[in-house]
């Protein structure tokens, strides 16, 4: 091989790797509170609030808003899903293509009858889902959030947990998060941009 | 005669619990606690949080060290933060100080006494009583009216 023809091949070889890296850094940049880059989600079934198996199939098809809490919270699951029916009630019929998840991190207590008692008082929109704890882990690790059981001191236990809703696309893709007790018009703004992402 | 006395009875059983309802100041020693409030509790869920503003006008420093209710299957004192997207609760074990001269706040997202194993959940309107133990100003007990679901502060009905 001549200079030359090892310096094109070089040439190329440089390009492809600065290519791929700014490609991968724009799309990183789309989803700046992603934590890592990658497909996120994961196959799982487990069992919605009446009872019904459901699979991650449910998250495709249509913009769905997810979060990961449990019904022993006393201050953020409840704040979160008076919200989420908040945003429903306000977006009205724009949302009506748009499905509501709460994922029990703390599948052991959260029966599917507890799960829908608890959803069901905020809006009838918003569908719980739980199930066994090993085929939530993989919806837990699956969308990469944290959630760790913390014992206390009288034989019970509290959840830490991601407090984030998550905005996934029809895709089934993470297209932004919103955060604890973020303001409701930037929510809202957050919610119609995944509308009309489709 | 009997029915004077049944109706003054009446009427004083109904002023004293309409004046439940009221979350006047409660005055334990150097410390003043004001606008105690519970959030009404979601049928399914076992647990809710109790708020309250302690005020130490005294010169020693002072603890929140234990709860008890009626209402309740455990009482415990808790701290809830946010760790960047984490919610992180943890049971302040030695309890929850209350410095001399200063105001501590326990709200949402942030401390709370939470009440545990409840059988009859907490519904708006209603008033918790709970008991409060401090290390030097002993133990008091306060009314705790039942806000709405989301409330934020005494008497709040929407957030």
């Amino acid at each position: 091989m001549s200079n030359r023809r090892r310096f094109a091949a070089m040439a190329v070889a440089l390009t492809l790797i600065v290519g791929a890296g700014a490609i991968g850094y724009a799309t990183f940049l789309r989803m700046p509170q992603v934590r890592a880059a990658g497909s996120l989600g994961a196959a799982f079934t487990l069992t919605d609030d009446r009872g019904q198996p459901i699979t991650e199939k449910a998250l495709s098809g249509h913009p769905s808003l997810v979060y990961f809490g449990y019904t022993h919270c006393p201050d953020v699951c409840p704040t979160t899903l008076y919200d989420m029916a908040g945003w429903l009630k306000t977006l009205g019929p724009e949302a009506d293509r748009l499905k509501a998840y709460f994922f029990s991190v703390d599948p052991e207590r959260d029966t599917p009858e507890i799960m829908h008692s608890y959803a069901g008082n905020f809006t009838d929109r918003i569908t719980g889902i739980t199930g066994s704890s090993e085929e939530m882990q993989k919806a837990i690790k699956g969308w990469r959030i944290y959630a760790k059981k913390v014992p206390t001191p009288d034989g019970g236990y509290t959840m830490d947990h991601t407090a984030s809703v998550l905005l996934v696309d029809a895709g089934g893709n993470l297209r932004g998060t919103i955060a604890y007790q973020e303001n409701a018009d930037v929510a809202l703004r957050k919610i119609k941009n995944l509308l009309q992402q489709e | 005669m009997l029915k004077h006395a049944f109706a003054s009875a009446a009427f004083g059983l109904a002023f004293l619990l309409s004046s439940m309802a009221f979350a006047d100041d409660v005055k334990v020693g150097d410390l003043t606690i004001s606008t105690p409030y519970v959030r009404a509790m979601v049928p399914g869920a076992p647990v809710g949080g109790g708020y309250m503003t302690i005020t130490n006008t005294g010169d020693t420093d002072d603890r929140l060290v234990a709860a008890s209710s009626p209402r309740a299957g455990t009482v415990q004192i808790h701290e809830m933060r946010m760790d960047k997207d984490i919610m992180v609760m943890r049971e302040l074990a030695d309890g929850l100080p209350i410095p001399a001269g200063k105001t501590v706040e326990l709200k949402p997202g942030g401390y709370h006494v939470m009440f545990m194993k409840v059988t009859d959940r907490f519904i708006e309107g209603q008033t918790v009583r709970a008991t409060l133990k401090f290390e030097k100003a002993g133990s008091v007990d306060v009314d705790f009216p039942v806000g709405s679901l989301a409330a934020n502060k005494e008497t709040s009905h929407v957030k």
